[in-house]
């Protein structure tokens, strides 16, 4: 089923897959917004999603933790396979919440819940039955540590996630999302709510994250995913025009179409 | 460079006149209007605030005939309230006492119920359950409270005295009951409001992490929500001390001070009634003593008011 072609002809050393998009369609409804997707995901890199807004791009990211599934009218066709399972994410055989708590997400807006900074944390393992107040003490230093956000917060972690500033409440998410430790970590925009330097230490964050975790980010912002990723994939109309190593993409695009939106001519 | 010039050298060139040309000349017509309009609202404000202006005044000057013949230390520590026999005493606790009780059970019954019903429309009816269900629910607040105490005195306290055998068939636990089931709309209505006002971003956020419906509901929506739905509470708690007819007819009339809601009582509300309905003259001290328990009612939902809006302000929103 998965098809080594795609991934094999961009680089020589072709790193592992962790997921794989087939042939995935997507519907709200009646209007189809994906389009036949095959698109690798490699693991332990940074992928970018570019594309002009309502590409699909967010749609697409939405598909690999089933958030469709929140909303009624909602239609996947075809399939993602995740690694190392080697399992179709959209099966109905698949439980959606187990999926969420393997693949995390950290949305555009921040979207602290209305706890304290520490529960913000431990949310997720808490969700996950964790009650052991050791493992979850670690667990929250980690993963704020992890967020770059332990020193600013440590000695006020009782306080509401909503009284800090913009650039600290969306990493406060990631730590969130970190908490879990989970294999893949899904950005839809983390940056476009965000002032200049908050963005430069969300950015540096990830470059740092894809030590330990595979990485999806959409991202409007052309210069972010050149900066960020590993590889990068122009959207269009709900389909995927194209995909390859970013330098390749930025530097030297296989298609006219990718290198009229990178160059700015259009979108 | 030369558009500044000509601007400076055309305002140079013309006075300002203080008589202004007929295109810029104040509106007469248009100005009335505005202030007759203005008038109209004013005064449809004024109404209210004059009206519970009014009742504050009336309820203060009559208590404060009541209180020159009644110790204001007995009117708060008298164990009885007998204001229509020869040996009368005033003490307000009894009918308080009444008052706390049923309210007590009704809330019992409408605060859990409220809010599983509250937490069921907003977080896992489907669209059309939830369509369906909600003007159903708010129809219910809409029935008169007399039938509710009809169904308190012919229904359900035959009902419970299959199991408590000794139930009189007056008593504060069927009427509290049954307020409890009046009130399940208010709560329920207005916690769901609060809970739906939750941006879809929080439940997203919850959802991603894995959370099931549930924990989404009770630990991110709720706490979310917890302004809101303290105010649905108050309006209930607020409901409850100043309901009148399910009390009056099913609660029996007796004066009693109990905290056992399996005995009969009157209430604040029900006295009032019984009073207002007799033939004590008007001006009598045992006249006088509704406005004195009236007094009292309003101060204890002027607190609950006061409560609900310091709520509402340390729970804001901060979604």
């Amino acid at each position: 089923m998965v098809n080594p072609m795609t991934a094999t002809a961009l680089h020589e050393q072709t790193p592992a897959l962790k997921a794989e998009a087939r042939n995935l369609n997507f519907y709200y409804g009646n209007f189809h917004a994906l389009k036949g997707i095959n698109m690798p995901v490699y693991d332990k890199k940074v992928t970018a999603l570019i594309g002009p807004s309502g590409c699909g791009k967010s749609t697409y990211l939405r598909c690999f933790n089933r958030m469709h599934d929140l909303y009624p009218g909602n239609r996947y066709e075809g399939g993602i396979d995740f690694h190392p399972d080697r399992t179709d994410l959209l099966s109905p055989q698949v439980d959606p919440i187990e999926v969420r708590m393997r693949i995390s997400m950290v949305f555009q807006k921040p979207n602290p819940f209305p706890k304290s900074i520490y529960e913000n944390v431990a949310y997720g393992l808490r969700v996950r039955g964790e009650r052991t107040r050791s493992v979850i003490d670690d667990k929250v230093e980690a993963a704020l540590r992890g967020a770059a956000l332990w020193n600013e917060v440590k000695d006020r972690l009782k306080e509401l996630g909503a009284n800090l500033s913009g650039g600290q409440q969306q990493r406060l998410c990631i730590a969130r999302a970190l908490a879990t430790d989970p294999e893949l970590m899904l950005f839809d925009e983390p940056t476009s709510a965000l002032d200049p330097i908050a963005t430069g230490s969300i950015e540096e964050l990830i470059t740092e994250l894809k030590e330990k975790v595979t990485i999806l980010i959409v991202t409007h912002n052309m210069q972010q995913a050149a900066r960020v990723s590993d590889y990068t994939a122009y959207m269009y109309l709900g389909e995927m025009v194209e995909f390859g190593v970013t330098d390749q993409i930025f530097i030297k695009p296989q298609k006219k179409a990718t290198e009229d939106y990178i160059t700015g001519r259009f979108g | 460079m030369s558009s500044t010039a000509s601007i400076a050298s055309t305002a140079e060139g013309l006075p300002i006149v203080s008589q202004p040309s007929d295109r810029l000349k104040k509106d007469v017509t248009r100005h009335f209007k505005e202030r007759v309009i203005e008038s109209i609202l004013f005064l449809a404000a004024f109404v209210s605030v004059f009206t519970t202006a009014a009742i504050v005044y009336i309820l203060i000057t009559e208590s404060w005939v009541f209180f020159q013949h009644v110790p204001f230390s007995d009117f708060l520590f008298d164990t009885q309230w007998t204001p229509l026999f020869d040996d009368a005493h005033y003490g307000i606790m009894v009918l308080l006492s009444g008052t706390l009780t049923s309210s007590a059970v009704a809330l019992l019954v409408a605060i859990p119920l409220g809010t599983i019903i509250a937490i069921y429309l907003s977080e896992f009816a489907p669209f059309v359950v939830r369509e369906v269900a909600k003007p159903f629910l708010e129809l219910l607040g809409g029935v008169p409270t007399i039938i509710y105490g009809y169904f308190a005195l012919v229904f359900l306290t035959p009902l419970l005295q299959h199991f408590l055998p000794e139930l009189p068939g007056f008593n504060l636990l069927s009427a509290g009951i049954v307020m409890g089931i009046m009130i399940i709309p208010y709560v329920a209505s207005l916690s769901e409001d609060a809970m739906r006002a939750v941006p879809m971003a929080l439940r997203e956020g919850s959802y991603a992490m894995g959370a099931t419906r549930l924990q989404t509901a009770l630990r991110v929506v709720m706490p979310a929500a917890t302004s809101g739905i303290a105010s649905a509470y108050i309006l209930g708690i607020s409901r409850a001390v100043g309901e009148t007819m399910i009390l009056a007819v099913a609660a029996g009339m007796q004066p009693n001070l109990t905290f056992n809601p399996t005995e009969p009582g009157a209430t604040i509300t029900s006295f009032i009634v019984q009073v207002a309905l007799g033939d004590l003259p008007h001006g009598s001290i045992g006249y006088q003593t509704i406005f004195a328990a009236g007094l009292t009612l309003m101060l204890m939902t002027l607190v609950f008011n006061l409560l609900g809006y310091y709520m509402r302000k340390r729970f804001r929103e901060v979604y």
